[in-house]
């Protein structure tokens, strides 16, 4: 009798067991990353942001409520039709959770669609167009790193009150670049600025020397660079070489990278500011998470795309945890419950709003002088904090049509 | 003031310099693809990534070896030219009898080996690299502002070219390779050795590309992509001076540089595809290449 008793109790508890586990499907969580892994953004965003989610998925300990974590990864090309495929076979046939990273716009709208199709996660880190949390947005999809929104609000308003007051655009002949373009124009104009006019650039571009001319004849004392990755680069190498900067006109990049300066060299950056939702040698904590993501990384030092995809993947673990399911929508009411905190000291006064935005502070940096630097990859003075909430787009601007208004 | 198509004269002067300095990087390149394809009849496609080959070496040599901008000059096309000659030995010359098509997929495959060896090394974003003290500042021309090194770029690449041409039209070397183009059978009968002809002049024109590279590397970033994003338009060059005319591919490169420096002025968007423009009307047209012979 006591030995029926006991395995009925024992088979009711591996029952229980197998109904608590049986919420996660298959019993696994996978995460895919999907990134630019051999194109032009495979140094900001592409097997750093592997290794980031790795080590997010190591930090929670491996396992969800015990079932184990394991990271798939692919390169999307920065095609939106490739991005768009893959995510269909990771969720049909693989069992993927969530998607992560996705830099380049078209690529992480497409995954975007498909995601919110089938109710699952979309952490978007790398990719900079505000309709992701506009008229794209989804109830569990997030943006976690940064926009073309924040980018103009820090750089261009910090510009404009240091008296750059008339403003000339060489903007990338593409959809991010007219946002950017258009994101920075506003904040221009409602500083009380002026734009003296813009040239559409083809994508991509390596000789500049004759829209940084155009731009000189212009007389604006402000050259906005539109662009990004190796189009920025060789802008600003091509504006120190034609004596742009010594002519009394400034640069501002509104989209430059940590990685975009090593690449520069100090020598050629200095001075110049920027807006990043990262920096890795602002304090003990983001240099002691870094130090450890540089070990893997042969001694480079991550960028904000890096330290975002990290910061979402273990937010997303803890939403996994405290909603016991990986049913999509449910983890993403969690994930906006759950206060945002994590050890690459990434998301300073996080919080996730209805529209999929993360909110956090952002920084205004300038670029150190070549003498200045105490050691590699020491480019950034952080001149100023920008709070979440001025950085980023208001929430009552949002046209996101689950902001209730 | 004056006007020209509704642009200041003084800046449209200053936009077709800058246009003709372009055109030296596309005449270089596509004077070394036209010497190839004229004696190999192959199409060289990882012309680019030995363009990009010739700015990475200049990069490798200063960081790890200190050695300087004109050491560098010197130094890279003949390493890329022996890199080359090994590829044409164990390779190219494997492909001479077949259909262009097998020396340009080969070709193709290559560039990729070789940018996904230095992307996976070195990264993507690029490398810096200044311009050397020398040639570094400029001269105010009072309608433009004219880098130094920008001049040098000019200078260096028509003498280059007018270099190679002297060499091809007009020394016996140059007669040698000219008939071994039309009748590599005959030339050998009378006990010119072609093989290493041809094998000399693939590294010759590897050469040329990876120069440019050098040239290159202090006004552009130097990364595992430069070359390809190139490439493609210097074929378009090549295809619109006519395959295998030499002078024809420096002229016709001088050419399309201005056109596209003229372009970025006017309605800059169509920058980028200006010239294949071009290259369409001149395939309808004269097929064989403004400067070609025959079809």
């Amino acid at each position: 009798m006591l030995k029926k008793a006991l395995i009925g109790a024992a088979a009711a508890t591996a029952l229980m067991a197998g109904q608590a586990q049986a919420q996660f499907s298959d019993n696994k969580i996978k995460i895919g990353v999907l990134t630019d892994l051999s194109g032009t953004y495979s140094d900001l965003a592409g097997k750093g942001a592997v290794v980031a989610a790795q080590m997010a998925v190591e930090d929670f300990g491996g396992k969800v409520n015990g079932v184990p974590v394991e990271i798939v990864s692919a390169d999307h090309q920065n095609k939106a039709d490739i991005a768009s495929s893959i995510a269909r076979k990771w969720y049909d046939a693989e069992q993927v959770d969530a998607i992560a990273e996705l830099v380049t716009t078209a690529a992480a709208v497409a995954v975007r669609e498909v995601s919110k199709e089938k109710g699952k996660i979309d952490l978007v880190s790398g990719a900079a167009s505000t309709p992701l949390t506009n008229d794209k947005c989804s109830p569990t999809g997030f943006h976690w790193t940064y926009d073309t929104y924040a980018l103009a609000n820090g750089t261009a308003n910090a510009v404009v009150k240091n008296g750059g007051k008339t403003w000339y655009f060489l903007t990338a002949d593409y959809a991010f670049g007219h946002n950017l373009q258009a994101q920075t124009e506003r904040v221009v104009k409602a500083n009380g600025g002026e734009v003296k006019g813009a040239v559409r650039h083809p994508f991509p571009n390596s000789d500049f020397s004759s829209f940084l001319l155009q731009a000189q004849s212009s007389g604006a004392q402000i050259i906005g660079l539109a662009n990004a990755g190796a189009d920025t680069i060789n802008a600003i190498k091509q504006a120190k070489e034609f004596g742009i900067t010594q002519g009394g006109q400034s640069l501002a990049g509104l989209l430059v990278f940590i990685t975009d300066v090593h690449s520069l060299g100090l020598e050629t950056a200095q001075g110049m500011q920027l807006t990043t939702g990262y920096y890795w040698n602002r304090d003990d904590e983001t240099r002691a998470w870094s130090k450890r993501w540089s070990a893997r990384m042969d001694g480079k030092m991550p960028s904000m795309v890096h330290a975002g995809t990290y910061s979402a993947v273990i937010h997303y673990l803890k939403g996994l945890a405290a909603a016991k399911t990986d049913e999509g929508v449910k983890v993403a009411d969690q994930m906006r419950a759950l206060p945002i905190k994590d050890a690459s000291g990434f998301a300073v006064n996080g919080k996730i709003r209805a529209d999929g935005r993360m909110v956090h502070d952002m920084y205004l940096a300038q670029v150190k002088k070549p003498a200045e630097a105490k050691g590699p990859w020491d480019y950034y003075n952080v001149l100023r904090t920008i709070p979440g909430d001025e950085a980023y787009q208001p929430l009552s601007e949002s046209t996101c049509s689950l902001v209730k208004k | 003031m004056m006007t020209l198509f509704g642009i200041p004269t003084a800046a449209l002067f200053g936009q077709l310099l800058l246009g003709l300095i372009n055109g030296a990087f596309y005449a270089m390149l596509s004077l070394g693809l036209a010497l190839i394809f004229g004696l190999l009849n192959i199409i060289n496609f990882s012309h680019g990534a030995q363009y990009m080959m010739g700015a990475f070496i200049a990069w490798l040599s200063l960081t790890y070896l200190g050695a300087n901008y004109w050491v560098a000059l010197a130094v890279a096309p003949v390493v890329v030219a022996v890199f080359g000659i090994i590829l044409e030995r164990t390779m190219l010359s494997r492909l001479y009898k077949l259909d262009h098509l097998y020396g340009l997929l080969l070709t193709f495959g290559l560039a990729l080996i070789i940018e996904g060896f230095f992307r996976q090394l070195y990264g993507i974003s690029g490398m810096p690299y200044a311009v050397p003290k020398e040639l570094a500042g400029g001269w105010n021309l009072g309608f433009m502002y004219l880098p130094i090194y920008r001049a040098w770029v000019v200078v260096a690449s028509l003498l280059l070219c007018l270099g190679t041409w002297l060499l091809i039209e007009k020394t016996k070397l140059g007669a040698y390779l000219r008939a071994a183009t039309e009748n590599p059978a005959l030339v050998q009968a009378f006990g010119i050795n072609v093989p290493v002809m041809i094998t000399l002049t693939y590294g010759f024109g590897v050469a040329l590309a990876a120069f440019a590279g050098v040239l290159a590397a202090p006004i552009y970033s130097v990364n595992p992509l430069m070359g390809s994003n190139l490439i493609i338009t210097v074929f378009a060059v090549v295809v619109i001076g006519g395959m295998g005319s030499i002078m024809g591919s420096v002229l016709t490169g001088f050419m399309l540089g201005l056109l596209e420096g003229l372009t970025k002025v006017i309605y800059p968007e169509a920058a980028s595809t200006v010239i294949f423009m071009v290259m369409v009307i001149v395939l309808l047209i004269k097929p064989a290449g403004l400067f070609g012979k025959g079809a």
